[in-house]
């Protein structure tokens, strides 16, 4: 596939990076040749220096042999140009656009295909906040990943002593709790994954993967851990774009406490948050931290743009008392050290937000994409189409699938209802696939499986 | 010098202008024929004629007219038209002496309502319709000057009304220029008038009392044609209206007039001083009622309701309409009502006092400094209705909470000087003040003003004025600095 990027910022150069692996042409456009140097010293690409909404400099960057256009430059407008003028002089099959803009957002016919011609809009800091707000909505989960529109949830969760199922098999959790239907996806023990049978044992430490639907995630954590109380105190450092969503999304429901460094953006959060403590101050600064009661806090997030200010500040908080613990750290090699240590959760920007476009570049139809385990795992949901005749998937028994090893069908979503994926599931047309990848190597087979063979069309 | 004499041009023309409001005393005297009309004619003649020679002798100086000259010429109109306007009270009232008859029509013109006059019932009509006209033109004035003119000035955090209309309303600015929405605002205030003197003739009024009590009550003004005011009528209904119209007065005319150009009655749910304004007053009604009720004023509780109702909205919104003489209630209800008077009347309505956008931000002031002991480090900006207010705004109604207060407590002082008994003089002053009315004790709804000496009655009426024009537009003229070159 032949992908054009505009913009080598955070989010275009982590796309470039995960598409590069996947066998893709990549072109990056930016205005700052310092970044694309960088860019190109890295990964294998191409790169060129211009305005990105220029069509001179779209058609140096090849767009009119283009599949797909990846607008996520910083600015809405020079996206939103980029798209208009990829539709009406080049034909570029599929647009994407960054837009972060609640006041575009919110008028979904600028985008339309007499407008700007943007097919699909996307804007990662608002998936990092939803993300984050899930974490802290359910507390003890490492990861909540979301399919079919919120009806079922993929769940990653580490087992604790005291949780009912810790120390017994798999299937004990069937006849433990026969009302609530959930499938283990995946088990990772000491950072290598297990294909989960029925007599697998759960061991303390392990992390657990687990398909459910959304309504029952509450009663499924509860068997694997010790329940905490839900959350109540939310402290946030650094008054950034997702900083400042977040506080926005929680701050109805929860105590937010949002610590930025400098004043003048501080007093701007202050007008347009409502019921957000805005302090002044240094999210590394301990006295701050213990003077506004970090103990008391159930959740702290770290989201400042700085990865060690975010670690160390997160390594405070903890020491200080602080319930669970999230940084935002960008660089992955820093996200491995990290979680799992004293560090409960070290989210990489990157990774959450890649699942999104993903999805667009991906074979069959793909609904949704979500990286797991910094990338190495992932989690599809895909659509059957066609018959017996012209589909591999379709009308056949779930056991009866030619799948990979190590991928696993958790759950199936049909006309709104989320069935789990036991293995004498028929899988009907138009159904939702939710398939678990403990490789992601083996993404091209599940997707190949799920393509309609020619003599369909 | 030069532009000293502009204002003298300015106020010329302003007074030929005002001599046309004589048309209507004139209008009723024909109809009514109680004798009055030389004397009106004579009145208007004179203003106009006065109005000309000085429009004539400066017309040269049509100078820029500065901020400076802004707080000039507001004082010598407010305090020029009330002189004029006692003309025809002097010339048809025997006995009348000016000192008194300035009172009345300065208090008409504050839209105060407080009165020196007995016998109301029998005065002549048109001189009634003056009184009354004088409350609704006062009230047309204030609105200009509080919506158009004082934010101009910038007078005690006055800027906010630019700025504080809140959420959707906010790009809707009334209008680009001051006279575009001067003539938009009387027109609201024009039409919600008619409205209210047809619904006040359909319960039960004749045209004279409907016209009158429609003007007084738009004003805030709260003159009445009747010595027992609105207790005459002794009319459930009638006190419902009111209430109604006194409440709409309240409320700032820039949300009226939003309202009816966008047709959306949910505009005034984003206004949050009207919101503050009408749930104090809410509240008030029912706490009055239930403590006049469970005190065996009255024994009924809905008799309790109408009467704690009708007058303390009535005080609250500094009309100053009286149904019942409340100056008999055990004394905290008068003084919540008197306390009401001074916080409740939104910025850009016909009322006076402090306002409640001021009260809001006070309030917000101190939970703020609460917040900065606890949290030395958190940043707490003010919000009024979702936008920031900024700090020197604060100040500003900080200096002007500070200066209201000082004039309250010096005023009082005079009174009590004079040999004035401290509820009367205290509660005299803040109803002049806060332009509500009737206040207590010598003071009160069962009698009225007259009973002051000459020294208190100019007291009174400089409260009046002082307080109306919003205290800062006055006590300027009396600084060095605004004389310094």
């Amino acid at each position: 596939m032949k992908i054009l990027i505009l913009g080598a910022g955070q989010v275009g150069s982590t796309v470039a990076e995960s598409l590069v692996s996947e066998a893709n042409d990549i072109t990056v456009v930016d205005s700052d040749g310092e970044k694309l140097r960088q860019l190109q010293d890295r990964l294998d690409l191409r790169t060129l220096m211009g305005n990105a909404a220029h069509p001179s400099v779209l058609e140096q960057a090849g767009i009119a042999d283009t599949d797909m256009l990846l607008a996520v430059t910083q600015s809405d407008e020079v996206n939103m140009v980029a798209c208009k003028l990829a539709a009406s002089l080049y034909n570029t099959p599929t647009r994407i656009a960054r837009i972060r803009s609640p006041d575009f957002l919110a008028r979904p016919e600028v985008f339309s295909k007499d407008n700007f011609c943007v097919d699909f809009s996307i804007c990662p800091e608002q998936i990092l906040t939803d993300y984050i707000v899930k974490l802290i909505e359910f507390p003890e989960a490492l990861q909540v990943q979301e399919f079919s529109k919120g009806k079922a949830s993929l769940v990653a969760v580490r087992a604790f002593q005291g949780g009912p199922l810790v120390g017994k098999p798999l299937s004990f959790l069937r006849t433990h709790m026969p009302q609530v239907e959930t499938r283990v996806a995946a088990i990772f023990r000491k950072d290598g994954p297990l294909i989960p049978e029925g007599d697998t044992v759960i061991e303390e430490g392990d992390e657990i993967f687990f398909i459910a639907a959304t309504d029952n995630i509450r009663s499924v954590l509860k068997e694997m851990r010790r329940m905490d109380k839900p959350a109540k105190r939310v402290m946030i450092v650094g008054g950034g774009n997702i900083g400042k969503r977040l506080a926005k999304a929680l701050e109805n429901d929860y105590q937010v406490k949002l610590i930025e460094y400098n004043k003048k953006a501080c007093e701007k959060l202050a007008g347009e948050l409502k019921n957000t403590l805005v302090l002044n101050g240094d999210g590394t600064d301990e006295k701050l931290m213990q003077q506004e009661h970090v103990g008391a806090v159930d959740v702290f997030c770290a989201l400042t743009n700085d990865d060690e200010n975010n670690i160390m500040s997160a390594l405070l908080a903890k020491q200080g008392g602080a319930g669970k613990v999230i940084a935002l750290i960008n660089r992955s090699a820093y996200v491995d050290l990290l979680q799992g240590g004293k560090i409960d959760i070290a989210l990489s920007p990157a990774h959450v937000t890649i699942g999104s476009l993903l999805a667009y570049v991906r074979q069959g139809d793909v609904v949704a994409v979500h990286s797991l385990r910094r990338g190495a795992a992932e989690a599809l949901e895909l659509v059957a189409h066609g018959d017996r005749q012209s589909s591999q998937v379709v009308g056949r028994r779930i056991d009866d699938i030619d799948l990979p090893k190590g991928a696993t069908i958790g759950a199936i979503v049909r006309g709104g209802k989320v069935i789990m994926g036991h293995h004498d599931v028929v899988i009907e047309a138009e159904d939702h696939v939710i398939v678990f990848v403990i490789n992601k190597a083996m993404v091209r087979k599940v997707e190949r499986l799920f393509q309609v063979s020619i003599g369909f069309l | 010098m030069q532009h000293t004499l502009s204002v003298v041009r300015a106020l010329g023309l302003m007074l030929v202008v005002f001599s046309a409001a004589y048309m209507m005393p004139l209008a009723a005297s024909l109809i009514y024929d109680d004798g009055t009309l030389i004397d009106f004619l004579l009145a208007m003649v004179c203003t106009a004629a006065i109005g000309f020679l000085m429009w004539l002798l400066t017309r040269r100086y049509k100078g820029e007219l500065s901020i400076r000259h802004g707080y000039l010429m507001v004082v010598t109109m407010w305090t020029a038209m009330p002189a004029f306007a006692t003309l025809p009270l002097l010339l048809v009232i025997k006995d009348l002496s000016f000192t008194d008859a300035y009172f009345e029509t300065m208090s008409g013109l504050t839209t105060t309502g407080a009165t020196v006059l007995t016998g109301l019932d029998d005065l002549p009509p048109a001189i009634n319709i003056w009184r009354h006209e004088l409350n609704w033109l006062g009230g047309m004035g204030i609105i200009v000057l509080a919506v158009a003119i004082l934010p101009l000035l910038g007078i005690g955090g006055r800027q906010l009304f630019k700025a504080e209309t809140p959420g959707p309303m906010k790009d809707s600015a009334l209008t680009p220029r001051i006279t575009e929405t001067a003539r938009n605002l009387w027109l609201v205030y024009l039409s919600i008038t008619i409205a209210c003197i047809l619904s006040l003739k359909a319960v039960g009024m004749n045209w004279l009392d409907a016209i009158c009590h429609a003007f007084a009550t738009m004003g805030l003004g709260g003159f009445s044609t009747h010595d027992a005011s609105v207790g005459y009528f002794n009319s459930p209904a009638i006190e419902f209206v009111l209430i109604v119209f006194m409440l709409l007065a309240a409320m700032n005319f820039a949300t009226h007039f939003l309202v009816w150009r966008e047709k959306n009655l949910k505009l005034y749910w984003y206004d949050t001083e009207a919101i503050a304004t009408v749930g104090l007053v809410l509240a008030s009604c029912l706490g009055i009622a239930v403590f006049l009720w469970w005190q065996g004023t009255y024994p009924s509780f809905w008799t309790a309701l109408r009467h704690a109702s009708f007058n303390l909205v009535s005080i609250a919104t500094d009309c100053g309409f009286t149904s019942v003489d409340f100056g008999q209630w055990p004394i905290f209800a008068p003084m919540w009502m008197l306390f009401l008077s001074c916080v409740t009347a939104s910025s850009g309505s016909t009322g006076g006092g402090i306002k409640m956008v001021r009260t809001m931000i006070l309030f917000k002031q101190a939970g703020r400094e609460f917040v900065k002991l606890l949290h030395p480090t958190a940043i707490n900006p003010m919000k009024i209705g979702g936008s920031v207010v900024p700090n020197n705004i604060v100040f500003a109604v900080l200096g002007f909470i500070f200066l209201y207060f000082m004039t309250v407590v010096t005023l009082t002082f005079a009174l009590l000087i004079s040999g004035l008994d401290f509820i009367s003089a205290f509660s005299a002053i803040i109803a002049c003040i806060n332009n509500a009315g009737p206040g207590l004790g010598v003071v009160g709804p069962s009698s009225n003003f007259g009973v002051l000496s000459d020294f208190q009655t100019w007291v009174c009426t400089i409260a009046m004025l002082v307080g109306r024009l919003e205290i800062f537009t006055v006590l300027i003229l009396f600084t060095p600095h605004f004389w310094r070159r």
